[in-house]
């Protein structure tokens, strides 16, 4: 591990901040979302990363990102996100046919 | 075996790495001065490892809770591997040697006996500990005995982060606020009578030339390296003398008594149970 930084707990805060923890599996696939955790900070993030998600061979590269730098879309409004596709079979390829005559297609 | 599907964040495997089993297996057995070598660094593992494992669910956040299981968890690996060997030159098992010796067989040195106390100086013990392991590992990993070496080689690794997470702490602790300024320093000074012996070079390692790591050869690069550490942190290194005795003579603390009562019940009460 690389980073150097070491910052203080902040006493006050009461409660370690939330972070996101990403896994990289093997190399070539994409950091996969694996959960969540609390650390004063980003450097012990990425230790307690390692002790939580990392103990049975998981991972060879992990990410954590501070929670609240993270957007989501809103659960609730999943219809109106998520279900417009439906019914609009045109998007696929398939849903065309072949034009007579068309070759190497 | 069948783990996780393969697309999943924690796909799991069982990696490449020795096991206690293993070395049960392999047929090697321990000579006599290497079997009692292996049950000094045996010991030290595992009563570390019970003492660690206090913490679990006790620990100031849930992260740091596993964290310290993990080590503890470690720190047990080191001690099957170590006492499953040494267990070859007398015909008995690991389980015989954890759990059916009393104290004043145990060879295990003080400072990994003693009180958790609070997480600052559960912390310096940490510290002082997985530097030195580190130090004997790293030459362990050279000796002549081909299943200490490869003992050494897996538990190394393994060092390494209990060594890193130790660093962390200290620092956090030492730069953090007055109270864990001053809590973890009295930490250190609690543990500091216990680390002398450490590095006490027994009769025993005159007979291992090659194969044990004489401790004393450790001493300079542990001092620089924890000066350096307690430098950054802000902390003292304390300037208190070692403790009266403990050469591994079987001279031990008070502590190993309570340790061995809490870890040695259930085996005792039911002998050959299995679970």
């Amino acid at each position: 591990m690389s980073e150097n930084t070491v910052s203080t707990i902040d006493a006050s805060a009461g409660e370690w901040p939330l972070w996101e923890v990403f896994v990289r599996s093997s190399r070539g696939l994409s950091h996969v979302h694996a959960g969540s955790l609390h650390a004063p900070d980003a450097t012990m993030a990425l230790r307690n990363a390692r002790d939580l998600y990392t103990r049975r061979n998981e991972g060879t590269s992990v990410w954590v990102v501070p929670a609240d730098a993270v957007s989501a879309s809103d659960p609730d409004s999943k219809g109106g996100y998520f279900e417009s596709p439906q019914g609009k079979s045109y998007r696929h390829a398939t849903y065309y046919t072949k034009s007579e005559g068309v070759k190497h297609l | 075996m069948s783990f996780a599907s393969h697309d999943s964040a924690t796909k799991q495997s069982a990696g490449q790495a020795i096991t206690a089993e293993e070395i049960g297996a392999s047929g090697a057995t321990a000579p006599e001065d290497v079997a009692r070598y292996a049950l000094w660094l045996g010991d030290d593992a595992l009563m570390l490892a019970q003492r660690l494992g206090w913490w679990i669910a006790r620990a100031p956040e849930l992260e740091e809770d596993i964290a310290l299981a993990n080590i503890a968890l470690d720190l047990l690996g080191h001690a099957r591997f170590f006492l499953t060997y040494a267990g070859t030159a007398w015909g008995k098992t690991e389980d015989d040697l954890a759990y059916f010796r009393d104290e004043e067989e145990f060879r295990s040195c003080r400072l990994v006996e003693q009180e958790n106390g609070d997480f600052g100086q559960t912390i310096a013990r940490q510290l002082i500990f997985s530097y030195y392991q580190y130090e004997l590992y790293r030459r362990l990993v050279d000796s002549s005995d081909a299943t200490l070496a490869a003992i050494a080689d897996k538990a190394l690794k393994e060092v390494q982060y209990h060594q890193d997470h130790a660093s962390q702490w200290i620092l956090r602790l030492g730069l953090g606020t007055e109270e864990s300024k001053r809590r973890v320093q009295d930490g250190l000074d609690y543990m500091w009578p216990y680390v002398d012996e450490l590095f006490h070079d027994d009769e025993l390692i005159d007979a291992l030339e090659g194969i044990a790591v004489r401790p004393s050869t450790l001493r300079a690069d542990f001092d620089r390296r924890i000066a350096e550490i307690l430098g950054e942190a802000g902390l003292e290194v304390p300037g208190i003398p070692g403790a009266w005795g403990g050469d591994r003579s079987g001279e031990f603390s008070e502590q190993r008594g309570h340790i061995l009562a809490e870890m040695q019940v259930l085996a005792r009460q039911h002998p050959g149970a299995t679970w």
